[in-house]
């Protein structure tokens, strides 16, 4: 169906889509200053750049401010449950493996209550981009503690300071079997953003990627020493990763090649605290990815079902 | 102890006694096969051209200790001269493999004096000296209950064929039980090769020469000899029955309806219809997704819906209650989608293995927020299979959630019934993937219906965003007042409208549906066997009595206020819980009705009265027909 054409003349776009295409007009209505803005723009030109038909594209999220971004795509969207983004994304991919899927979570979407889904879809594996929207911090209900929120953080629920240390979602991630893909990015650097959101669009298989993303009303303090002091990072560098320009590299001191393919040098680079790593941490491109079996039969003709509900049916006769 | 052995020596031959109907009991501790003898002595009688109800009898735990009575495991055959519909009253014949598991038998009152009892003998010998007396007071106790007790040394017999007795014991019993209903021997044999030829002649040998002695047996030793003649018609059927318990008619359904997910998560009584679609699903096309819990296993369907494969979820009462906030996201979003609810004993836990019909209120309105759907309730097995290709179809026609309630008796009930003619029309149509008309908005209500087509993704110009948040008909996110009120109005004139092409029920027992008596009985679900048999036993005796089996819970079904009319009371039978008028502390202020008696006196302010229990168990038609003999003769006094 799709592809090269049987008599191999060149394929000429009868629709040409432009970032308008992706986008829903209207008014995208995230507070001036918030990190989502450049993820959404990041996704709408990735979709561009690969030129995936708007109507095969589907947008799908939970709730929480990340999980406003399907109604600022003009692909389809399903705007679900609180931390059940995940399930509806992956029953969406089960039997229609033609679309395109994207994820907008968060990180009290995804690692709180969202947490069972989150560790099982990893699990699955099936083909989508996971986009967690980290600020550390519940910010559409103003404010209270997430698994994310760096201790002694005040907030709603703990005005005293948060009580835990946050949980590290990349080494909580790289430890689930049959993973295939890791990545850690910051909103703030558009360059890296983009290679690392489209290599996670290209990458068949479910697409992990953290999105360090700056809240300026209630999580500053998440973001800002970070955006402050690049050396806070080590940049993974790979051929089978990002590759990076100059001009990204010359903001980082920290560059080191990390074959993503090196699982235990993923799981060192993220259990790091003190350099947090950007970029691709793993890669597995033959991990099992669960549509390949979910979705066999699709288009089973009516005679051969009508064949073998009648086989079904004898099994019965006495 | 031999003097307790009550065999008599010598049987002259004799030709069989012809009775109408038996209710069969084999009752043994978990793994020792009762189950599978039971279920194959239900369809050696359904190829005899009988009538068969059959009722597995299953204990909660999968290996719990032997020789007590939470242990039981085994099957109960209602077999006779005409087509069975529910369980019947107490057992007429019962083997036991030991006594401890026949007590939890009793307590549920499956027997009743006049009850034969074969017993395993081999207790009264036991070297020890507590199951020896265990053993005798058991027997004692049960004869002077009186239970025909007959002890027989079945371990002995096995154990000149095989070594280990465990094994083998309910081909023995098989043997037994064909001889003594007069079956024809090489129906069990054959059975046996059935079950055994991938195991080879090493096993098909021994379970033969077991059954065969079981049969000499029970020829030699036992003055039961009985004959139940084929019901009417039943060489017509012959061809075209199977029989199947009521979750595996449920898979069928599901793989009928066109349906291809079925999202699920394990939990009892529900499970076993999905291992069922499990095993055969790839065959038309479809796949069992098996979710980590039951909120993903909803949310999983509910995305293939969306995708324009409407799916199935398959679950029971816990599941349901874990299920209600995606089913509010369905009823919001108006996707499509069936979930069967196979109820179990509540609430929490409950009792996971036994029947009750308690979720119907649940089903109805469960979710936070006005979330209309359509309910429906099969009455029978062949029903669990028909009515999930109606759920498809009204849940795409409506664009909404169906909620299809089945319980653990029509789970576990073994029922022949004919196989249906297949048909293409049960299948969906191939997902539309051509142009959406851009000038019509994702929720094109029809303002008389509430009623709207629906784009597809993969659909050009049909995008749009579902959302469990209030929404305009373009799926806008919108906080306004008044789009919230007609958007709510618009969900629940999809009800009506269902309401507006469904006919009104057919009253059971009358001679015409107009006909105007004392008491009319009203009831849902598996319960339809064991009251139409009370009502018509009622009749019978000349009492003005009908009963009448909805289907259509949401809406309910037309016509109800009128047929209500013409009866002096009106009354629901259910297997829910509800305060008995006459208990302490209740009043008619604060009496707690059955639900479905709920439902009608709210909806039709008319006194609808209730009997409900919940013991756990399917309704007996004989303790129904005490009860409303009881109404009755308080009415007419």
């Amino acid at each position: 169906m799709f592809g090269i054409k049987a008599d191999w003349s060149l394929e000429v776009f009868e629709r040409y889509f432009t970032l308008d295409d992706y986008g829903a007009g209207g008014d995208v209505r995230w507070c001036s200053g918030c990190g989502d803005f450049a993820i959404l723009n990041t996704v709408h030109r990735v979709l561009r750049d690969a030129q995936v038909p708007p109507e095969k594209s589907v947008a799908v999220s939970g709730i929480g401010c990340s999980s406003r971004m399907p109604h600022y795509m003009g692909t389809y969207g399903l705007h679900g449950l609180h931390g059940r983004a995940l399930p509806l994304a992956n029953g969406i991919k089960s039997r229609r493996p033609d679309l395109d899927v994207w994820v907008a979570t968060g990180d009290g979407d995804c690692f709180s209550i969202g947490a069972g889904p989150w560790l099982h879809t990893l699990h699955l594996n099936m083909d989508m981009v996971i986009l967690v929207f980290d600020n550390g911090i519940y910010g559409l209900t103003k404010k209270q503690t997430s698994p994310t929120t760096e201790q002694g953080t005040k907030t709603n629920t703990h005005p005293h300071g948060a009580i835990l240390p946050p949980l590290n979602p990349l080494t909580i991630t790289l430890g689930i079997t049959n993973i295939s893909f890791v990545a850690q990015v910051v909103d703030w650097n558009p360059p890296l953003l983009f290679e690392t959101i489209k290599a996670a669009h290209q990458h068949r298989g479910t697409s992990f990627v953290r999105v360090l993303q700056r809240c300026p009303v209630f999580s500053e303090e998440f973001t800002k020493p970070l955006q402050d002091n690049p050396d806070r990072f080590t940049l993974l560098e790979h051929e089978d990763g990002v590759t990076i320009d100059d001009n990204v590299q010359r903001l980082f001191h920290n560059v080191v090649e990390h074959d993503p393919k090196d699982w235990l040098g993923a799981m060192k680079y993220a259990r790091d605290q003190e350099n947090i790593p950007l970029g691709i941490l793993f890669k597995d491109p033959d991990a099992i990815v669960y549509e390949d079996h979910s979705s066999e039969g699709v288009g089973m003709t009516n005679e051969e079902k009508i064949a073998g509900l009648n086989a079904a049916f004898d099994k019965f006769s006495i | 102890m031999n003097d307790q052995v009550t065999i008599p020596k010598e049987l002259p031959l004799q030709e069989p006694q012809q009775i109408e109907e038996h209710i069969v009991e084999i009752v043994s501790d978990s793994g020792e096969g009762a189950q599978k003898c039971g279920q194959t002595f239900g369809a050696i009688g359904g190829k005899m051209g009988n009538g068969i109800w059959t009722v597995e009898i299953i204990p909660a735990e999968i290996q719990p200790p032997a020789r007590t009575p939470a242990g039981g495991s085994g099957n109960r055959i209602r077999v006779g001269s005409k087509i069975m519909t529910n369980m019947g009253n107490e057992a007429d014949l019962v083997v036991g493999f030991n006594e401890q598991v026949l007590y939890a038998r009793i307590a549920n009152g499956a027997y009743k004096e006049g009850t034969i009892v074969l017993l395993e003998n081999k207790w009264a010998n036991d070297p020890q000296e507590k199951i020896r007396d265990e053993y005798a007071f058991a027997v004692a106790e049960f004869k002077k209950n009186g239970l025909i007790v007959h002890e027989l040394p079945m371990e002995e017999e096995c154990l000149k064929i095989v070594n280990n007795a465990r094994k083998g014991k309910n081909m023995f019993v098989l043997g037994m039980l064909c001889r003594i209903y007069n079956r024809d021997p090489e129906l069990g044999l054959n059975e046996i090769y059935k079950t055994f030829k991938y195991k080879g002649d090493k096993v098909i040998k021994p379970n033969k020469d077991l059954f065969n002695s079981g049969y000499e047996f029970a020829k030699n030793n036992l003055e039961y000899f009985y004959d139940i003649p084929p019901y009417e018609g039943s060489q017509d059927d012959l061809e075209r029955i199977i029989v199947t318990n009521g979750n595996t008619s449920l898979g069928l359904g599901v793989m009928a309806s066109g349906m291809e997910m079925l999202s699920m998560y394990p939990i009892t009584p529900a499970t076993s219809s999905s291992h069922y679609v499990a095993e055969v699903f790839q065959d038309v096309g479809g796949f069992v997704h098996q979710a980590e819990d039951e909120i993903a296993a909803i949310g999983f369907a509910i995305g293939a819906s969306y995708a324009g494969k409407t799916a199935c979820t398959i679950t029971s009462g816990p599941g349901m209650a874990l299920k209600t906030e995606m089913i509010g996201l369905a009823v919001m979003g108006e996707i499509p989608l069936v979930i069967v609810d196979v109820q179990r004993g509540g609430p929490s836990t409950g009792l996971p293995t036994k029947v009750e019909q308690s979720d119907l209120l649940a089903s109805l309105y469960g979710e936070p927020g006005d979330a209309p759907k359509i309910v429906i309730a099969a009455a029978t097995i062949p029903e669990c299979f028909e009515f999930v290709i109606m759920a498809r179809k009204l849940a795409e026609e409506f664009r909404t959630p169906v909620i299809m309630l089945t319980d653990a008796n029509l789970a576990t009930g073994v029922q022949p019934w004919l196989k249906p003619d297949i048909k293409e029309e049960w299948f969906s149509a191939p997902i539309d993937q051509s142009p959406w008309d851009k000038n019509v908005p994702a929720y094109d209500w029809d303002e008389n219906t509430g009623l709207s087509p629906r784009p597809i993704p993969g659909q050009p110009d049909g995008m749009y965003v579902l959302t469990g948040l209030s929404h305009t008909e373009r799926s806008k996110v919108s906080y306004n007042s008044e789009t919230n009120q007609i958007t709510s109005q618009h969900r629940s004139r999809k009800i009506a409208a269902l309401q507006s092409t469904l006919k009104p029920p057919v009253i059971h027992g009358v001679n015409s549906q107009e006909e105007e008596g004392d008491l009319l009985v009203v009831a849902w679900g598996s319960t339809i066997g064991a009251i139409e048999e009370a009502v018509d036993n009622l009749r019978a005796e000349g009492h003005k009595i009908a009963s009448l089996h909805l289907r259509f819970l949401s809406p309910l079904e037309p016509g109800l206020k009128d047929i209500f009319s013409r009866y002096k009371k009106v009354m629901t039978v259910e297997i829910n819980y509800s305060d008995e008028p006459d208990a302490p502390m209740i009043t008619s202020e604060n009496r707690r009705y059955a639900q479905l008696a709920n439902v009608l006196r709210a909806q039709f302010i008319v006194d609808v009265d209730c009997w409900s229990v919940v013991y756990g168990h399917p309704l007996q038609p004989g303790l129904v027909t005490d009860e409303l003999s009881k109404r009755l003769d308080a009415m007419n006094a």
